[in-house]
């Protein structure tokens, strides 16, 4: 899961800004160096991880990571915005804004009140594959958001006020995100033309029009339907005492009752048989460019050669796209490449970019289509292979810096595939041939199997090319 | 926090700085007693201060050089000179060529990072353990020998005007951007840090290589050492990296007055978009002026602290009105600006900014509560652990900590600091920074869609008017 570049304005939404922090965490995809580490005597570190399944089907991981008296509380939902339906999308991500808006128990600002006055923070996130809560802070608030946090599995009360005013802020999200961007504009006009099947073609966040018809009868049993035990991994890293959270999780989450299994996303995408090209016409300062190709995700063995694939392309200024399309041919503002390797169906591989001024699309698009051409005709080098490798490694140790971002890993991994994953991950990498990786850019990286997104800039009176200055300004 | 995402690199350094660096850590969660302070604080022989902390727990290493050549040293005509030098440094040494710099430090899938800022240049590495002794090596080699091959130099120019036309298209860049011309006049914090494209298409070599060879120095810079190493160790590392650093005598800069506030101001700026952004706000303090606490604790209540800040509550919780809202302030070596920040649809944007003036009114009229004072104390003190939980957040805190002056034992005493604030001296830091009825508006949205906005009082409606005469903004 290399994941999107910084330009590629996908990451899910989240209640705050916090899709920011969720694209850095999935920046790159992690799992074990060869290496030994310091911190385990086995040389893995999530060898450690405790897992438990409790009577109502939740799901339980727990690492200790005693270096700091701290925690970080995280509760993952097996429900993004694949589960959602046509003229209600958007559901997941409302639903996740809706969870802060108090229980009986506990008001509407109790959450961040009591989080943030001990020095924690909590927050929650949006995907198309899951939606997670989280607080991170002093270790012996543990108990005290369990608490918190199993009641809201269950009992968020909202009224149609409150409703009503949370979706007008949504809305706000959703134009600050991708009605005034006109790049992100352009990304979500191509992901839903690259799937006519299945519901990765719609937004995270939703359309505007299905936010606005939403109801709260619609959200009431979407809520109902996925907020359940056995639809949860809850994660706990820090400063634990593994048997003694366990004993917590049980005493408060243990005490909810499990549901009935939610319905499960049967939609599969078929075979294209043809290329397919999206235009977007919108004030803008520079052309933009998207490739997106249907591949395999983490269940294939071919999902090892891809996640390097992308390093190959785009990791560091050495890479493909950078070091032959912006700085030696001087098209490209950027370039990049991406490969979604943990999701939960099979997503895509991107290649993506902005010209220069004074550079085109076309330009830019033929060559990104060399690229291509010469990852399927000749056999990377030898050590542009072990550079790749080694970087997967190096980033692995990196990421685990954060106690925050190995519960992302784990509790992110067991919602979309198996957190075991994480034990496997470098070690197939490390596996990985220069055939293979040639084998799967031949295979996927066609025509018929891409679509493309094109941002066709349009000038306004007020915005001359190519100048400096954007609006006519007005006192 | 909120906001911060899409602000201008301008802004969003220096609230970096606000977020990152200064909420601080709680005596109550301290592990250790004989662990009272972050590091130690070592000189070379040359002037270089460097401060060590070991963490063993991962293989890692982290190193982080602030060197003061940020956009305060940029001269008026070449504005981004400071930041382009920083960005160059991985462009070419008499060694290396750019490329070779790359392939080098990819293979060992070392993270450096090179950037300007408002007051420093900031060069941080981390890499494994055992790849240390070729990344310092190659650390060395662009610190001290970079050549700004004159391919290089136009190239970057060249990426660089581009990035600055391209994020004309991110309406809060334009906002910021509008924002800081307005508020800092002739002072250098009155540009991106990347610089504006008359004063990039204006740099030479030259200028680089000067620019290089006046700051780039150990006496004007200040290196932290984090990560998986034994004090020895890092005294060798260190010394082997950075002894042959030549110091220099350093330039005294003449820094230009920043231009008061008279009255308020207000710029549209037009743009055909579903929100008006806007950012209002006056200068604020510098980081060693005293009131910076009590500065901190208000700001946190008023729009800092997330969603138990009054701007959240109100604007965004009750009133539905925006996604994001938030203030910050961004104290530096020099004042920072303060600002409040918001998106909302264009038809809402008098009826927020109303809101927006209304809490900083109230902020300076009405005491904050014991309750709401409390809070923010402790949140301000226990925030502490996770602002030094990783090698990295920790290299960046002894920089700050020495930068500023505050001591090795500045999160133990950081309590103190906060503890014995009374809700007279917020209420007394509010009345004398925050300012309701002069301050900087600037609001980038669909002037059409906008009704009226508030603010302007009836007398000052006529300066309001002659403000059409002034030359447009660019």
């Amino acid at each position: 899961m290399t994941f999107f570049p910084r330009y590629l304005k996908l990451g899910g939404p989240g209640r705050r800004r916090l899709w920011l922090l969720v694209a850095i965490a999935a920046a790159s995809w992690l799992g074990l160096a060869a290496i030994p580490l310091k911190a385990s005597e086995d040389g893995n570190l999530f060898n450690k991880v405790a897992e438990h399944k409790l009577a109502n089907g939740l799901k339980v991981l727990l690492l200790r990571e005693p270096r700091a008296p701290i925690i970080t509380l995280q509760v993952w939902y097996r429900v993004g915005s694949r589960n959602e339906a046509l003229g209600k999308t958007g559901l997941s991500h409302l639903t996740e804004h809706l969870m802060f808006k108090g229980t009986a128990k506990y008001g509407p600002k109790y959450f961040s009140q009591e989080v943030q006055k001990v020095g924690g923070t909590d927050n929650a996130f949006t995907s198309r594959n899951y939606t997670a809560y989280f607080e991170t802070g002093p270790k012996d608030q543990l108990r005290h958001w369990l608490e918190m946090e199993a009641d809201r599995m269950r009992g968020i009360n909202v009224d149609e006020k409150t409703f009503e005013t949370e979706k007008k802020v949504v809305i706000e999200e959703r134009r600050l995100r991708t009605e005034d961007d006109p790049v992100s504009f352009m990304q979500e006009a191509a992901v839903a033309a690259t799937f006519e099947a299945h519901p990765y073609q719609w937004p995270i966040i939703g359309w505007l029009h299905d936010i606005e018809s939403i109801s709260l009868d619609d959200y009431r049993a979407y809520y109902h339907r996925y907020y359940l035990p056995n639809n949860c991994t809850l994660v706990v890293v820090g400063d634990i005492d593994p048997k003694e959270a366990l004993a917590q999780i049980d005493a408060t989450f243990g005490k909810l009752p499990a549901g009935p299994e939610p319905p499960k996303v049967t939609a599969k995408e078929p075979k294209h048989y043809g290329p397919r090209r999206v235009e977007v016409h919108r004030e803008a300062q520079f052309p933009s460019l998207l490739m997106n190709y249907h591949v395999p995700n983490w269940e294939s063995p071919e999902a090892y050669p891809l996640e390097l694939l992308a390093r190959i392309l785009s990791s560091g200024r050495s890479s493909r796209l950078y070091h032959n399309l912006v700085y030696q041919q001087k098209l490209a503002l950027e370039a990049g490449a991406d490969y979604s390797f943990d999701t939960t169906d099979p997503f895509i591989f991107m290649l993506a970019g902005q010209p220069m001024p004074g550079k085109t699309v076309a330009q830019l698009e033929a060559a990104l289509e060399a690229e291509i051409k010469r990852l399927q005709t000749d056999l990377v080098g030898e050590k542009e292979l072990q550079k790749a490798k080694n970087q997967v490694a190096a980033s692995f140790y990196m990421a685990l810096d954060s106690i925050f971002y190995r519960g992302m890993l784990l509790g992110r991994t067991a919602t979309v595939a198996r957190w075991t994953l994480l034990k496997e991950f470098v070690p197939k990498i490390q596996q990985v041939t220069r055939e293979q990786i040639r084998e799967v850019a031949k295979k996927y990286l066609v025509a018929n199997n891409r679509t493309v997104g094109v941002l066709v800039p349009i000038k306004s009176a007020k915005a001359p090319a190519g100048r400096f200055k954007m609006g006519q300004e007005i006192r | 926090m909120a906001g911060v995402i899409v602000m201008e690199k301008k802004l969003l350094k220096r609230f970096t700085w606000v977020v990152m660096g200064v909420l601080l850590w709680s005596a109550a969660a301290l592990a250790a007693p004989e662990s009272q302070v972050l590091g130690t604080r070592q000189k070379l022989s040359n002037d270089l201060v460097w401060l060590f902390s070991p963490q063993t727990d991962l293989p890692l290493v982290t190193l982080e050089l602030l060197i003061k050549a940020g956009t305060l040293e940029d001269p008026p005509e070449k504005a981004g000179l400071a930041n382009l030098t920083a960005s160059l440094l991985r462009n070419g040494t008499k060694s290396r060529s750019s490329a070779t710099i790359a392939e080098e430090l990819d293979f060992i899938g070392a993270r450096l990072s090179v950037t300007g800022g408002d007051d420093f240049a900031t060069v941080s590495l981390t890499v494994l353990k055992k790849d240390l002794g070729p990344a310092l090596d190659l650390l060395q080699d662009i610190l001290m020998t970079p050549t700004f091959p004159a391919a290089e130099v136009l190239r970057k120019v060249n990426q660089f005007k581009a990035a600055l036309a391209s994020a004309e298209d991110d309406p809060k860049t334009v906002a910021s951007r509008a924002f800081i011309k307005d508020l800092y006049g002739p002072f250098p914090y009155n540009h991106p840090v990347m610089g504006t494209p008359q004063g990039l298409a204006a740099i030479t070599r030259q200028d680089l290589m000067k620019f290089h060879r006046k700051y780039y120095r150990p006496n004007n810079a200040v290196l932290s050492v984090v990560g998986d190493l034994t004090p020895d160790e890092a005294q060798q590392w260190v010394t082997k990296t950075f002894g042959a650093w030549a110091a220099a005598p350093l330039p005294a800069t003449k820094l230009p007055a920043i231009p008061p506030l008279n009255r308020r101001q207000e710029v549209v700026i037009d743009k055909d978009i579903s929100q008006a952004n806007i950012i209002l706000g006056n200068l604020g303090i510098t980081r060693n002026n005293p009131d910076f606490y009590a500065f901190q604790v208000m700001n946190y209540l008023l729009g800092g602290g997330g969603f138990v800040s009054r701007l959240m509550d109100d604007i965004r919780v009750n009133r539905g009105l925006a996604y994001s809202v938030y203030s910050s302030f961004s104290p530096g070596l020099e004042p920072g600006p303060f600002i409040v920040a918001l998106e909302t649809k264009n038809a809402s944007a008098g009826e927020a900014i109303t809101q927006v003036v209304e809490q900083l009114r109230r902020m300076m009229t009405q005491p904050v509560t014991p309750e709401e004072l409390k809070d923010a104390k402790s949140y301000l003190i226990g925030s502490f652990p996770r602002k030094m939980d990783s090698i990295s957040k920790r290299a960046g805190l002894l920089g700050y900590v020495e930068v500023y002056g505050l001591g090795l034992d500045y999160p133990w005493r950081y309590p103190e600091l906060i503890q014995h604030l009374t809700p007279a001296d917020i209420q007394k830091v509010a009345e004398k920074y925050l300012q309701p009825e002069k301050y900087l508006l600037i609001v980038v949205g669909k002037k059409s869609a906008m009704t009226s906005l508030p603010g302007a009082l009836p007398g000052q409606k006529k300066e309001e008017k002659k403000d059409e005469e002034k030359p447009t903004h660019n």
